[in-house]
């Protein structure tokens, strides 16, 4: 009988006939579901924008700038200028050999480009062919720079895909030549990067072809260290040290100076960043638990009200034949009906909801993307449908085993 | 039909216990309309608990259609509830957000009738008090004499041996009293054993025995025809 057709036309009955009760009910859950997803939604689109901040450049990299020294030492005044040159490159990779995969030059101008009527101000990396791996360029057409353009100062350039829409408005640029810093530069790729607009309205061009410009110059700005990938942390520390008691040596640095070189590994970004996203992680399960939490008390708070509101109508019924189980079924079968459907709902449209944001709060609040695992939202729902069922179970058991005269009693 | 031998009841009021009933001797035959009378506290309304299974005694025998009735847990109670019994409240209690029809109904329900044959007995009954047309009307929009001749419906609507009448006609004007008395003769005329517990005289002049009971005890156990 409990199961049967017509016990749930009974419950469709008295849903039907208590409709504010019904609605405040399934509204509660509906509405701790949807803040849930939401809310968790938006946290791991946070991390999303996070990591995306974190994955344009290679981690594995150590910088090295020159700059001016602030001690004086070995004879040498302070505030002397420190320069890297190419024979500085080659020592410290013959030296470094063992540890680093690579080390790359990149030395940074702003120039005028033109490309027949069109010109343009442009960052322009006059870089090592290594260049690519360190900053995670991606080609679109074309091809990179190799060792060979190195070897023979080529005048060849790789332009951004920004920088490609603005003077060849769609026109394939590759093999055509740009004019720059008084030399023409022939066009043999195009590149995107990750790392947004800035990044791609940029050129790279083989840092030798610019030094022979520059008059035979043979300085380099900065070095670009990829170590290698298996090197913890911890390792990569160590690494930094050595690559600074070096140079600073081989320059006559004051081991004390703070200033002369500038070293920074990107190794450590991504430690802050791995520690960032872990305080992230909690913060957002602790959203995550307390809106469930705020969303249990709801339902709990309204059953129990339900309950307390049926006790006379419980007495009733128990007076006219109805077992304690056919009444707690009854609340039950209820609370269940209304909280599982009204979970769904507030699930469903949590989850539409989500959809529509998409990446309209990246700019501004830097959430993109915000989703919630599917297993996620429907554990939420779950427990939501089960903890409302055993706040209706509690107060139905206690009605259930009132006496009717009790019952009947109460107004 | 009913055999009551020496009935005690008390309730602890704190240390202090209440003796309601007193070792009370009761037989009923079936198809008698008994008015129990007394002021209040005689113990007339606790009678009627135990004797509708609302309540349960401390000590004596209460048997109902041979039926020995002693210490049921609650799911036993309610079973005999809607075989045997049939009851009538002073404030009527009729679920609110049922209809008259669907008030009827439901002791139905619970003894597993299906819903069709349900909304046809309730039908029936429905006609018998009277109130064919009020059928789908809420109790908000019915008067007390036509609450109190729903509330008779559904008590009849369970084929109950005995009715149970704890101050119908408390609520209602003299007027609408007499004929709900009217329906109560009718219906225990037609064969059915019914017990009225009330305080006025004029109620318990209608039926056909008359008990009094004063502080726990039978006083008077008069037939009037």
């Amino acid at each position: 009988m409990i199961f049967s057709k017509d016990s749930w036309k009974e419950i469709f009955d008295t849903i039907r006939k208590n409709k504010l009760r019904t609605f405040l009910s399934g509204f509660t859950v509906a509405i701790g579901i949807f803040i849930f997803i939401v809310l968790f939604g938006f946290g791991n689109g946070l991390q999303n924008s996070f990591s995306e901040f974190f994955v344009d450049d290679k981690v594995n990299t150590i910088r090295i700038y020159p700059s001016s020294t602030t001690l004086p030492y070995r004879g040498y005044e302070s505030g002397r200028r420190i320069e890297f040159t190419n024979q500085d490159l080659i020592e410290i990779k013959e030296k470094f050999n063992s540890e680093v995969e690579d080390i790359v030059v990149r030395n940074t101008f702003y120039n005028q480009i033109k490309y027949k009527d069109k010109s343009n101000q442009y960052q322009v990396r006059a870089v090592s062919p290594g260049h690519k791996e360190a900053e995670n360029t991606i080609l679109m057409s074309g091809r990179y720079l190799h060792e060979g353009d190195i070897e023979n100062q080529k005048k060849y350039a790789v332009i951004g895909r920004l920088v490609a829409q603005d003077l060849f408005e769609g026109k394939d640029p590759i093999g055509e030549h740009i004019f720059g810093s008084n030399h023409s530069w022939r066009v043999i790729g195009v590149f995107q990067d990750e790392g947004g607009d800035r990044e791609e309205r940029m050129l790279y061009v083989p840092y030798t072809a610019m030094q022979e410009i520059q008059k035979n110059s043979d300085k380099i700005n900065q070095m670009i260290v990829i170590y290698n990938s298996a090197m913890t942390y911890d390792e990569s520390l160590v690494l930094e040290k050595k690559l600074e008691l070096y140079i600073k040596n081989k320059k006559f640095i004051s081991p004390d100076d703070n200033r002369g070189v500038y070293i920074s590994n990107t190794g450590e970004e991504l430690e802050n960043s791995k520690n960032f996203a872990a305080v992230l992680q909690i913060v957002v399960t602790f959203i995550g638990i307390g809106t469930l939490i705020a969303g249990i008390i709801g339902i709990s708070n309204i059953m129990v009200f339900v309950v307390k509101e049926r006790t006379k109508e419980l007495g009733i019924r128990k007076a006219i034949g109805a077992t304690p189980n056919s009444i707690i079924l009854m609340i039950l079968q209820e609370s269940i009906f209304i909280t599982t459907i009204s979970g769904y709902a507030g699930l469903i449209t949590a989850m539409i909801t989500l959809k529509i944001i998409g990446n309209n709060l990246q700019e501004k609040y830097f959430i993109s993307n915000p989703y919630i695992d599917s297993g996620d939202a429907l554990f939420a729902t779950l427990i939501l449908i089960f903890f409302g069922a055993l706040a209706g179970y509690l107060p139905a058991r206690k009605a259930a085993k009132i006496k009717p005269i009790i019952a009947l009693r109460d107004k | 039909m009913i055999e009551i031998n020496d009935l005690n009841k008390s309730y602890s009021i704190g240390k202090n216990s209440l003796h309601v009933l007193k070792g009370i001797n009761l037989q009923i035959q079936e198809g008698e309309l008994v008015a129990i009378m007394g002021s209040s506290g005689s113990g007339k309304s606790t009678l009627l608990n135990i004797i509708g299974m609302l309540d349960n005694y401390d000590s004596g025998s209460y048997q109902l259609d041979s039926v020995p009735i002693k210490d049921l847990d609650e799911t036993k109670a309610a079973k005999y509830r809607n075989k045997f019994l049939g009851f009538v409240f002073q404030s009527f209690n009729l679920i609110n957000y049922k209809t008259a029809i669907e008030n009827i109904a439901l002791p139905l329900y619970y003894q597993g009738i299906a819903s069709k044959e349900r909304q046809k007995i309730a039908m029936d009954y429905l006609d018998k008090v009277g109130l064919k047309d009020w059928a789908s009307h809420l109790p908000s929009e019915l008067s007390g004499g036509q609450k109190q001749r729903i509330a008779i419906a559904r008590a009849l609507a369970s084929k109950p041996k005995v009715l149970l009448a704890d101050e119908p006609t408390g609520a209602l004007d003299s007027k609408t009293s007499d004929e709900v008395m009217e329906l109560i003769i009718q219906i225990n005329q037609e064969g059915k054993t019914i017990l009225v517990v009330t305080h006025e005289q004029e109620v318990a002049n209608m039926c056909n025995r008359i008990i009094t009971l004063k502080d726990g005890v039978i006083m008077t156990d008069i037939k009037t025809k």
